[in-house]
C-alpha cells in the first residue's frame, strides 16, 4: 500500500447511507435465509433431537434431557466412531502429503515430456468419492478384487478393512495434493535453489532447509483439506465395506447417515452435534496453526 | 483465516505461469549455466543422460501407480465378469464387451441419473454464484449497520457443513414433502461461505480509487458491481465456479438421504445401486463409473488453467 492516505469521502447525507445500507441487507439477504435455514435452524434441531426420545414407529417423542445425549458422547459405539475417523485421518493425511510431494518434486523439472507425466499426475481430480471407491472394488473387493489374495489389503479383516478403504481415498486425492504442491514448487525463485547451490547446500539439504519450508503453507491446507475429508468419509465405506466386517470400519459419520436404521434418531442427532465439536475443534487447530509455524515469505 | 490477506488467486496465476510463459525461458538459461558448472567439474555428457533416464524411470513408476487403477476399471469394465474372474485375472480383457457402456447408459438408469445431476449441479453453482457474488459485494463494498456480526454469522456457518446438520435438514426435507425433488436436492445448498469469502478477496483486489473514480463517473452499485467489479474479479469467480462445479457434481451423503426411489437418483448414487446388483453384472458398474466421470474428465481437459488455480485457491496465504 502508498503512504497515500485514501481519499475521503464526502460526507454523505442520511437518507444516502439509509439508502446504501438497505442494499447491503437486500445483497446479503439471499445467503442469510438459506443459511438460516439450513445452517443455524438445523444446528437448534439437532439439539432438540439430541433431548428427545422417540417412541417406537417414530409417532411421538418425549422429553429425555440431556441424558441421551450424554449417554451417546460416552458411549462405546461414538467412541468406536471417532476412532475409526481418527484412523482414517491417520492413514489417509501422510501418505497423502508424501505421495504429493513425491509427486511434485519428481515432475517439477524440465524434461521431454514432463506435460505429460504432470496431466497423468492430475488424472484423479477427474474422479469423485464414489468413482474412486468403484475403481477400488475392482482391486480389494473379497470377491472380485485383482489384490483380493493380498492379506494386507484384505476387506474381510476387521484389522485391515479400514486401511484397505482409506487408500481409495489416497488415490483419489492424489491428483488435488500433486496440483496444490506443484504451483507451490513453481511460485519458488530459482535463484534461491541457485544460490543455495553456489553455497554448497547438498540436494537433500535444499530439500529441507529451502523446499520444505517454502511449500508449507500449501502443505497445511493440504492437511486441512485431507482432516476434513477424512471426518466426512462417507460413500467409499458405504461402497466397499457397508461399515463391515462387523462395525469395523464405521466411522463417525457413517453411524451418523448409516440408511440400515440401527440407531435412532436422537442418538443420530446427539452424534452429530459431537461431530460438530469435532469439525469446530479442527476448524481451530487449522485457525492456530495457519497463523504460526507456517513460513509465508514476506 | 487471515481475513487481511490480499487476493488469494493472485500469487497462484503467477505460480502456474512461471512453469511455461517467458519466465520458464529466462530460467532455462540460467539453468544451463549451472550445468556448465557441474561439467566442469567433470561430469560427463553420459551421466547426465544417465541421469534423464532415470528420472523418466521415476516418472514412470509414479505414472503406472497413478494409472493401474484407471486401467483396471477400463479392462473390468469391457471384460465379462465371470469369464474374467474364471480366467484367473489376467491383465488384458477377457470376452471383450464394447456395448457395456451403452448397456450402462440405457439400461441402467444412467441417462436419467446423469441428467438429474446435470439439473441439479447447474441450478446449485448458478444460486451459489449469484448468493456468493451479492453477499461478497456487501461485505466488500458497502456499509450497514451490524456488518462485522453478519460476517461472523456467514463465515461461522464453515462449522456447519451438510454432514453435520444431515439428520435435521432431512427432516425438514421430509416434513416439506421435498424427498426426491429437485427443490429437496438443491435448496440446502444454494449459499455457500467459502463463496461469499473467497469473491470478496477478490473485490477487495480492486483498487479504491477505481471505486472512486466510477462514483464520479455516476455509476451506482448496480452498475459498478456488474460493470467494474465482476469483470476485475473474472479469475477468482472461475475459480470459484470449479470448486463449486466438482462440489455440486460428486455429492454423495446429501443425494444418498434425500431421495428413496429410483427415478431420482443423481449420477453418484445410482453407481452405488449399480454395484449393489448381481456379481455377473458388476462390469455396468465399472462402465457407470467411467460415464460418470466424464463431464470431470472434459473440464479437467477444456479448462485446466480454471481448474488449477480453482483447486489451489485457497492454498496461498491461507
Amino acid at each position: 500500500m502508498t503512504d497515500i492516505p485514501p481519499p475521503s469521502h464526502p460526507p454523505r447525507r442520511f437518507g444516502q447511507r439509509v439508502r446504501e445500507a438497505l442494499l447491503g441487507y437486500a445483497f446479503l439477504a439471499p445467503a442469510l435465509i438459506a443459511m438460516a435455514a439450513f445452517a443455524y435452524y438445523p444446528l437448534t434441531q439437532l439439539v432438540s433431537l439430541s433431548l428427545h426420545r422417540e417412541t417406537r414407529f417414530g409417532t411421538n417423542s418425549v422429553w429425555v434431557g440431556p441424558q441421551q445425549l450424554i449417554d451417546t458422547l460416552t458411549g462405546e459405539d461414538f467412541r468406536e466412531g471417532v476412532m475409526h475417523s481418527g484412523l482414517f485421518m491417520v492413514y489417509t493425511v501422510p501418505l497423502g502429503l508424501i505421495l504429493g510431494v513425491l509427486l511434485a518434486v519428481s515432475a517439477h523439472r524440465r524434461l521431454r515430456g514432463i506435460r505429460i507425466y504432470q496431466m497423468i499426475f492430475s488424472s484423479t481430480v477427474a474422479t469423485s468419492v464414489a468413482v474412486a471407491a468403484v475403481i477400488f472394488i475392482t482391486l480389494v473387493n473379497p470377491v472380485v478384487g485383482y489384490f483380493k489374495d493380498v492379506a494386507w489389503l484384505s476387506l474381510n479383516n476387521p484389522d485391515t478393512a479400514l486401511f484397505s478403504v482409506s487408500l481409495s481415498s489416497v488415490w483419489q486425492n492424489l491428483g488435488l495434493t500433486f496440483i496444490v504442491i506443484l504451483a507451490s514448487l513453481q511460485a519458488i525463485p530459482e535463484e534461491l535453489n541457485e544460490a543455495a547451490t553456489l553455497d554448497g547446500f547438498s540436494a537433500p539439504r535444499r530439500f529441507f532447509r529451502i523446499t520444505v519450508p517454502l511449500i508449507s503453507p500449501a502443505l497445511m491446507f493440504l492437511a486441512v483439506v485431507l482432516v476434513i475429508q477424512a471426518l466426512q468419509a462417507y460413500a467409499q465405506i458405504e461402497l466397499l465395506t457397508n461399515g463391515g466386517p462387523g462395525s469395523s470400519t464405521e466411522t463417525l459419520l457413517f453411524k451418523i447417515a448409516d440408511p440400515r436404521g440401527i440407531r435412532s434418531v436422537g442418538v443420530k442427532a446427539s452424534m452429530s452435534i459431537g461431530l460438530f465439536a469435532l469439525t469446530a475443534i479442527v476448524a481451530a487447530m487449522q485457525f492456530g496453526l495457519l497463523s504460526k509455524r507456517v513460513h509465508y515469505g514476506d | 483465516m487471515a481475513t487481511e490477506s490480499s487476493n488469494p488467486d493472485q500469487p497462484v496465476i503467477k505460480a502456474s505461469q512461471a512453469g511455461d510463459g517467458k519466465t520458464g525461458a529466462v530460467g532455462g538459461v540460467r539453468r544451463a549455466t549451472a550445468v556448465d558448472e557441474t561439467t566442469k567439474r567433470g561430469d560427463s555428457r553420459v551421466l547426465r543422460g544417465a541421469k534423464t533416464a532415470g528420472w523418466h524411470l521415476l516418472l514412470l513408476a509414479l505414472s503406472l501407480l497413478v494409472l493401474f487403477p484407471i486401467y483396471m476399471l477400463l479392462l473390468k469394465a469391457i471384460s465379462a465378469p465371470l469369464a474374467y474372474l474364471a480366467a484367473g485375472q489376467p491383465l488384458t480383457p477377457v470376452n471383450p464387451e464394447w456395448d457395456v457402456f451403452s448397456r450402462a447408459w440405457n439400461g441402467a438408469n444412467l441417462s436419467s441419473a446423469m441428467a438429474l445431476s446435470a439439473i441439479v449441479t447447474l441450478l446449485i453453482v448458478a444460486a451459489q454464484l449469484l448468493t456468493s457474488v451479492l453477499g461478497a459485494y456487501a461485505f466488500a463494498f458497502l456499509e450497514f449497520p451490524f456488518k462485522k456480526v453478519m460476517f461472523v454469522i456467514v463465515v461461522a456457518t464453515l462449522l456447519l457443513p451438510i454432514e453435520v446438520t444431515l439428520i435435521a435438514n432431512i427432516r425438514t426435507i421430509r416434513d416439506l414433502g421435498w424427498l426426491n425433488s429437485v427443490p429437496g436436492l438443491t435448496l440446502p445448498f444454494v449459499a455457500t461461505a467459502f463463496g461469499i469469502f473467497l469473491i470478496r478477496q477478490g473485490f477487495l483486489g480492486i483498487p479504491k480509487d477505481l471505486r472512486d473514480a466510477a462514483t464520479l463517473d455516476g455509476y451506482g452499485h448496480m452498475r459498478f458491481l456488474f460493470r467494474v467489479a465482476v469483470p476485475l474479479s473474472k479469475p477468482v469467480i472461475g475459480s470459484f465456479l470449479v470448486i463449486s462445479f466438482l462440489g455440486a457434481w460428486n455429492q454423495y451423503v446429501w443425494p444418498r438421504n434425500a431421495t428413496d426411489s429410483r427415478s431420482w437418483q443423481t449420477a453418484q448414487i445410482a453407481l452405488r445401486t449399480l454395484t449393489t446388483e448381481r456379481i455377473d453384472e458388476l462390469n455396468l458398474a465399472y462402465a457407470g463409473a467411467v460415464i460418470v466421470a466424464i463431464p470431470l474428465i472434459l473440464l479437467l481437459i477444456f479448462f485446466q488453467r480454471q481448474m488449477v488455480r480453482g483447486l489451489t485457491a485457497g492454498a496461498v496465504k491461507g
